[in-house]
């Protein structure tokens, strides 16, 4: 194996590449502020009988 | 040169009939399959099943009749107008894409076989009485031992080594994991408990006992040598990769077939590293996905260690080396290829810095931090049943109850491309052949399969259409003969069949 330090955070290939460089950062801040607001949300829908829709939920073994 | 990567998804779907009593998968997934087919399509064009060959094996040997994986032909099974097929296998609904030419195609392919699951789901349901539902989930594990597959397929060069295949991608896909995986509360493998997995990053590892074999139903291996190329065996194999998760962000679906894609054209090109082999790949294979805070070290078969993230930048390095000589041509070309190796490096990346800046495009990672919420907010312990409950949701495909639509995943596709691609082919394969014919002559065509069409015109006996070449057929190919030809029998005479 190479040295470790070659093989991380090599230069992207492309400079001119759409992908905002910044935009995964801001969206984990926004998910993490949305997080209470999805907690609330999926208390709602979540399956109102849990353990009984997980025993239920039996299936036959595919590929 | 190597192969085009000509590719495709398929996919098994949970299905649950709920309130029904005693429940029948394979009643339940023939009931949505015929739903959409008789609520959707003009006519129905079945399945021709003169070319599979399941037992053939890549090894060069054929396993014994009885091991050999089984086709249902007596169950339902459908050909699509976007030239995928929709059918019934081992008791779950299954679409596989029309064969693509890149990731970013397939990757729409499979956004829209959700869609279509979607809509036979709401068919079905207008069907049973009240108090009844069909409930499909596309996932991977019922949590209680039984898995389906969401197998990958990929167009290699024969001439290429078997071994040589092997030897290369199975490292690949031992590290893959931490950027492919789906997230499972708890582990299905023999003798772990919730305590000592209480979460890991994929929804299969647990059931993959073997290294190379033909099995994909018992004694799964991670590299699978069914030998069925629905195409020119003498010029191509179809790799057909058992080992990864139905995944529902885009942005993991895109990844996987795009850098598997990548690494598939580097090993024909004789490009790809052969230092990376794990010396136990079933053991790597699971302690990969068992270690969610990436610091597992692993012992290669060269004496050395390596984590999961050290080998895909191997793999990564050398996929660079491979671009500079040989460009991306054989990956769907300059644009859809640079954009992978840009989002390969920067999730690769982020894997190390912070993970949880990727909880908006990695289902594990999303899954984690909707799990821990919901855990410190009702003070549950993983072995609750909510937690196995959250975890079916998650990929539950009900748009008012799937938890990952809820999140606001990244996209890959739009809404506009997925609408096209539920009944339009793609342009750039024989899948547009297929596709096309069966929206134009419905009622002239006997049955389809991946390799051929068979056709009905009238006076004469049957005739079937060879498509060997995956890459003949297209749009630039055929588009303005099926315009022209208002009749099968035209177009045949037409192509000289």
């Amino acid at each position: 194996m190479a040295e470790r330090e070659q093989k991380r955070r090599p230069t992207p290939r492309t400079e001119e590449s759409e992908v905002d460089e910044a935009a995964p950062n801001e969206a984990g801040q926004e998910l993490k502020a949305e997080l209470d607001d999805l907690l609330d949300e999926i208390d709602g829908v979540l399956e109102t009988n849990a353990e009984e829709f997980v025993k239920n939920y039996v299936q036959k073994g595919g590929q | 040169m190597a192969v085009h990567k000509v590719l495709g998804i398929e996919t098994e779907f949970g299905i649950l009939h709920r309130n029904e009593g005693v429940s029948n998968p394979v009643a339940a997934s023939s009931m949505i399959i015929n739903s959409y087919v008789n609520g959707y399509l003009e006519r129905r064009v079945g399945w021709d099943f003169e070319d599979e060959h399941p037992g053939v094996d890549a090894r060069g040997f054929n396993e014994f009749d009885a091991l050999a994986p089984e086709i249902e032909t007596h169950l339902v099974n459908a050909v699509l107008t976007n030239g995928a097929r929709y059918y019934v296998d081992h008791a779950h609904p299954e679409l596989a894409t029309p064969e693509c030419t890149d990731a970013f195609q397939c990757t729409i392919y499979d956004r829209a076989a959700e869609e279509i699951l979607i809509r036979s789901m709401d068919k079905a349901n207008q069907l049973l009485p009240d108090g009844e539902e069909l409930v499909i989930h596309k996932n991977n594990s019922d949590g209680k031992g039984n898995s389906y597959g969401c197998h990958e397929n990929y167009l290699v060069d024969r001439n290429v080594p078997f071994g040589r295949i092997v030897l290369q991608v199975m490292p690949f896909f031992i590290s893959r994991q931490i950027y492919c995986g789906a997230g499972k509360v708890g582990s299905e493998a023999a003798g772990l408990t919730h305590d000592e997995v209480p979460f890991q990053i994929t929804q299969r590892a647990d059931f993959f006992e073997e290294e190379v074999g033909l099995e994909t139903t018992l004694k799964r291996p991670i590299i699978n040598t069914r030998d069925e190329p629905h195409a020119d065996s003498k010029r191509y194999r179809r790799l057909h990769v058992i080992v990864g998760d139905a995944n529902m962000s885009e942005v993991q679906t895109y990844l996987k077939l795009g850098t598997t894609a990548i690494v598939l054209a580097m090993i024909d090109d004789d490009m790809a590293p052969s230092d990376c082999a794990f010396e136990s790949p079933v053991r790597a294979l699971r302690d990969v996905s068992y270690d969610i805070d990436l610091e597992g070290s692993y012992r290669l078969a060269n004496g050395t260690t390596a984590t999961a993230l050290e080998v895909q930048w191997v793999y990564y390095t050398a996929a660079e080396q491979w671009a500079d000589r040989h460009g991306f041509d054989v990956v769907g070309g300059e644009q859809v290829g640079a954009d992978l190796m840009k989002r390969w490096a920067s999730v690769l990346t982020a894997l190390e810095d912070n993970p949880d800046s990727l909880a908006d495009s990695i289902d594990w990672i999303a899954k984690r931090r909707l799990y821990e919420g919901f855990r410190s907010r009702h003070d549950v312990e993983w072995s609750d049943p909510r937690m196995a409950a959250l975890d079916l949701q998650y990929h539950d495909l009900r748009p008012d109850k799937g938890l990952a639509r809820r999140i606001g995943l990244a996209r890959i596709s739009n809404d506009a491309e997925v609408e096209v691609a539920i009944s339009q082919p793609p342009p750039t394969t024989r899948a547009f052949f297929r596709g096309r014919c069966l929206e134009k002559y419905p009622d002239q065509i006997v049955a389809a399969n991946w390799d051929s069409m068979v056709f009905d015109v009238g006076s004469d006996p049957l005739r079937r259409v060879p498509m060997l070449e995956p890459l003949r057929g297209t749009a630039a190919h055929v588009a303005s003969l099926l315009d022209e030809c208002d009749d099968a029998g035209e177009l045949l005479r037409r192509l000289g069949a």
